[in-house]
């Protein structure tokens, strides 16, 4: 029974989203705080360094952390801002319960851990174990991830365990996989220092990773080349060298007319290519056709810019190439990272000084959480659930009988699909907002309608949660020792800060005890959180993500420990591929073809306009947590459509006009903002808002085939002004909207 | 004052190319207990219909303050560090004689408590060996702190730059702003 109870009005009025504004004067006691905790930034992969003030198990407030080396203090405004998500009003305090009519009422720990294995048992005695499903996210730890990865398998005994990591790399790990054999970004960011040349991709790096700014800048003072691949003006394109203002949906048009301007004018590592590499030629052949002038046609890039880029990029002696969800958000996203690793191997630039490429992992352990549990197809150290002896090794880490170990599961999308055809019948989520982040959203709510059995883990009653039979009021990150993995693959130390208020308990304990209802207490006891690490370890050692030399003593004492790091004494590996020995069968870096596709939905008659999605900077993700921070919401109250003035003016629209969009998925009513910094043939929205401030009303569930990632980057939309001008942003409950 | 273990050699420099108009800046300085939640240091567009260029604008403490050479309650104060504090809430009569003289617009007179409130570079923080907070913070290095010598090395494209000239009157500040390399002064018409 996953229809709402009461109104959403009526829940919004009573658990958010509300602002939390610090007081005035500071809460009390910031200024003299019994502790200064050394720990990290609960929001992007970029993992900062903060210390945050704590008085009398209360966050007060926060000091910037020096010492820490990626970051050495620097903050965006949601770093600054993190510490209002405790003490914070609408956080739950209690376990709740779904009564018909009334809402969510506050119940026993001991009430809803029996009506949540009770429904476990009866959908899965009744309709299988797969019934019962799992959607997990990485802003959880290692620990928690791993511990979510053997619960669901050893627990749940259900293969259809995904997570919203889904919804962030995925295409990039997959691409990497193929190329490398392995997923991690292959260089830490230091190696920008000194690049001659960044080609960013897709990343909106100014507001989505706000300190990574920092590094480009730091190669640009030494002269370094700065080339950015966007449909729109970004803050960091405003300077860049050269801005290529791709068409959303062409990327890989892009990389391949670059790859053959590289070939035509023998701007090639033939010795890299020849000795370390496979597939070059099929991959070159695949784009034999793909001229400056074609590309320019598909791409809508002039084409003097296109071959300045290549220009560039094929005359460096260092380089750093960096993308993000810009080129991974598409039903070939994995296409897409496979065109710019091509460009990257074909000049032979990577595991040496100042030679990198990375994706820009978007969530806190985006990262480290892809590699040790809940990926549909994984088990920890990244090894593959069909692999039968990888399934052999983790089933006796974990003590069970290998045929016991489910098989490949579902992804989130899929998921959410079988859900919706009535195959899966009860859901226990953690750490994921899929109602606000996944796309064509009024699908997601029909599914959700659809659940027999909804069981949620969060700290706030975020909008999927509303949905939910059982809610188990779970930990903030700041209440748990834990660790995770940032972007760059640094394993760093999240610290417990305080402890959960009133009757929340940490996520830990929580899954640890429906495991324990669920009869299989014998392989879910730990002391504390880093006896989980130290499972994790030997879990993932001989994988390719192998922690097993690290250690918490370790991480504190080396500021961080880059994996893979095999053995106690291994001093880690900041920079991978020093040594040429690829993790592929064969040993080489693999060039992969990635010929140009169209986008899964194209502009029509009926559907003119291409349609992108993205982010700003005061905002997070699905917003769980940022729609409830004053100041963030704030600085960007609700989201605009962004128009360039000629489209503007081809529709008669005004600035702040609202415009209903529409697309075959559903519609919304957002207001105008003429700029132009964007394509003409493009517009774009925000995603972070949820109800009929929701762009995902409007996307696609088109899938990549590899990655199962959604194409949230482009599709075809319809624009309706409608001769009505906005209230002020100021006056908007966007960040409440039902 | 010389218990305090300011760093007399430390400058605040601002290079406006690198701002992403964040606004990490902004949150950071509210954050300080004399401000009660308001931010000392402003970030703005300059046409976003046309640019996502931003501004920031902090006090630039002149060596010869005009906001306290207008002042007639002699509430604005320079300490021998170069700092111009704001107004001492003892003496303000709030009559915005600063607000109108500031050649860069920094003071701002807060309604709610009839006050001039500026930028005081920290000094809590500066005071006491720290960096001021917006510049500790600032992600993309457009705020800095720290010595000459420091940024020369650090960005030998550009040259820190802290005369101004507004027509006929010539400004000196404690705070830089960077400008292309070889520049001396910037000249506002």
């Amino acid at each position: 029974m996953a229809k709402l109870p009461v109104s959403e009005e009526h829940i919004v009025s009573l658990f958010g989203p509300h602002k939390n504004y610090s007081p005035k004067e500071g809460y009390e006691g910031r200024d003299e705080p019994d502790e200064l905790v050394k720990t990290h930034c609960c929001f992007c992969g970029m993992q900062c360094g903060i210390q945050l003030s704590v008085k009398e198990n209360k966050v007060v407030g926060f000091e910037p952390w020096m010492e820490f080396p990626f970051n050495e203090g620097r903050l965006c405004p949601k770093g600054v801002q993190r510490y209002l998500q405790n003490n914070h009003p609408d956080r739950l305090l209690s376990p709740l319960k779904r009564v018909e009519g009334q809402g969510f009422v506050p119940t026993s720990w001991d009430d809803a851990m029996d009506k949540t294995v009770g429904e476990i048992k009866r959908i899965q005695e009744k309709y299988g174990n797969d019934a019962f499903s799992m959607l997990s996210g990485v802003s959880l730890t290692n620990e928690k991830s791993y511990l979510v990865g053997k619960f669901a398998r050893v627990a749940l005994k259900t293969k259809n365990l995904d997570y919203n990591g889904r919804l962030c790399m995925v295409s990039a790990g997959a691409g990497n996989k193929k190329a490398f054999g392995l997923d991690r970004g292959s260089n830490n960011y230091s190696d920008l220092e000194y690049a001659e040349v960044i080609i960013v991709a897709g990343a909106n790096i100014s507001e989505t990773f706000p300190t990574l700014t920092h590094w480009i800048w730091k190669a640009r003072d030494r002269g370094a080349k700065l080339i950015v691949i966007d449909p729109r003006v970004i803050p960091l394109a405003r300077t860049a060298d050269i801005h290529l203002d791709v068409r959303p949906g062409t990327d890989s048009a892009l990389y391949g007319a670059m790859l053959k301007y590289l070939a035509d004018h023998d701007m090639l590592d033939h010795d890299f290519i020849d000795n370390h590499t496979s597939g070059f030629q099929e991959t070159l052949d695949a784009v034999k056709d793909n001229t400056l002038e074609w590309a320019e046609e598909v791409t809508g890039i002039k084409k003097e810019k296109i071959q300045q880029a290549a220009e560039l990029w094929g005359k460096a002696n260092t380089s750093f190439l960096l993308h993000a969800r810009g080129i991974e958000h598409h039903s070939k996203g994995v296409d897409n990272v496979l065109g710019c690793i091509n460009l990257v191997l074909a000049t032979g630039r990577i595991g040496k000084p100042y030679c990198g490429y990375a994706t820009i992992t978007g969530q806190g352990n985006g990262q480290g959480g892809r590699e040790h549990g809940h990926k549909c197809d994984q088990l920890p150290g990244n090894r593959d659930i069909e692999n039968p002896e990888h399934r052999k090794y983790i089933s006796e880490v974990w003590g069970i009988d290998e045929k016991d170990m489910p098989g490949k599961g579902l992804s989130a999308y899929e998921i959410i699909e079988a859900i919706h055809r009535g195959e899966i019948k009860g859901l226990l989520s953690i750490c994921f907002n899929p109602l606000v982040s996944l796309p064509n959203s009024n699908y997601v709510r029909e599914a959700l309608e659809k659940l027999e059995f909804y069981v949620c883990i969060d700290f706030f009653l975020n909008e999927t949660a509303r949905h939910a039979d059982i809610v188990l009021a779970g930990s903030l990150q700041e209440e748990e020792e834990g660790t995770t993995t940032s972007a760059e693959g640094r394993v760093i130390r999240i610290r417990q800060a305080v402890t959960p208020p009133g009757m929340a308990r940490t996520d830990t304990s929580i899954i640890l005890e429906i495991a324990k209802r669920l009869g299989v207490k014998d392989k879910f006891t730990y002391e504390n959180s880093e006896a989980i690490f130290d499972e994790l370890r030997v879990a993932s050692k001989g994988g390719t993500a192998d922690y097993y030399g690290i250690t918490y003593q370790r991480i504190e004492d080396e500021m961080g420990v880059f994996w893979p790091c095999p053995t106690i004494g291994h001093p880690g590996t900041p920079r991978l591929w020093e040594d040429r020995k690829f993790k592929t069968p064969d040993g080489k870096a693999h060039f992969n073809p990635a010929p140009y596709k169209l986008p899964g939905e194209v502009t029509d008659e009926d559907y003119p306009v291409i349609l992108t999605t993205g982010r700003v900077v005061s905002q997070y993700l699905s917003g769980t947590q940022t729609r409830r921070i004053g100041k963030l919401v704030d600085q960007f109250p609700e989201p605009l459509v962004e128009i360039h003035p000629n489209m503007a003016k081809q529709y008669g629209i005004k600035q702040r006009e609202l415009i209903r969009v529409s697309t075959r998925r559903g519609e919304g009513i957002f207001p105008a903002n003429i700029v132009e910094t964007i394509r003409e043939d493009t517009v774009f929205i925000p995603y972070h808002w949820p109800g009929k401030k929701s762009a995902n009303q409007l996307t696609p569930g088109t899938l990549d085939p590899i990655s199962k990632i959604p194409e949230f980057k482009v599709c075809a939309c319809h624009l309706e002004p409608l001769k009505e001008i906005a209230p002020p942003s100021t006056e908007s409950t966007a960040y409440a909207s039902v | 004052m010389n218990y305090t273990s300011f760093n007399k050699n430390e400058e605040f420099f601002v290079d406006m190319q690198r701002c992403i108009g964040c606004k990490a800046c902004e949150m950071a300085c509210a954050e300080c207990e004399t401000n009660g939640q308001d931010s000392m240091i402003h970030v703005n567009y300059v046409d976003r219909a046309s640019t996502v260029q931003t501004t920031v604008q902090v006090c630039m403490h002149c060596d010869d303050p005009v906001c306290a050479n207008v002042c007639p309650a002699d509430a604005i104060s320079k300490d021998e560090f170069g700092i111009v504090h704001t107004a001492n809430t003892e003496r303000c009569i709030g009559c915005s004689n600063c607000v109108m003289a500031c050649p860069f617009g920094v003071p701002k007179k807060e309604e709610n408590y009839d006050l001039m409130m500026k930028c005081t570079m920290c000094y809590d923080r500066t005071s006491v060996g720290k960096k001021p907070m917006c510049a500790t913070v600032c992600p993309s290095g457009a705020l800095f702190y720290g010595t000459k010598d420091e940024i020369q090395e650090m960005r030998p494209n550009s040259t820190p730059v802290n005369t101004f000239i507004f027509g006929k009157e010539t400004v000196n500040t404690k705070v830089n702003i960077m400008m292309p390399k070889g520049s001396t002064e910037l000249i506002i018409y």
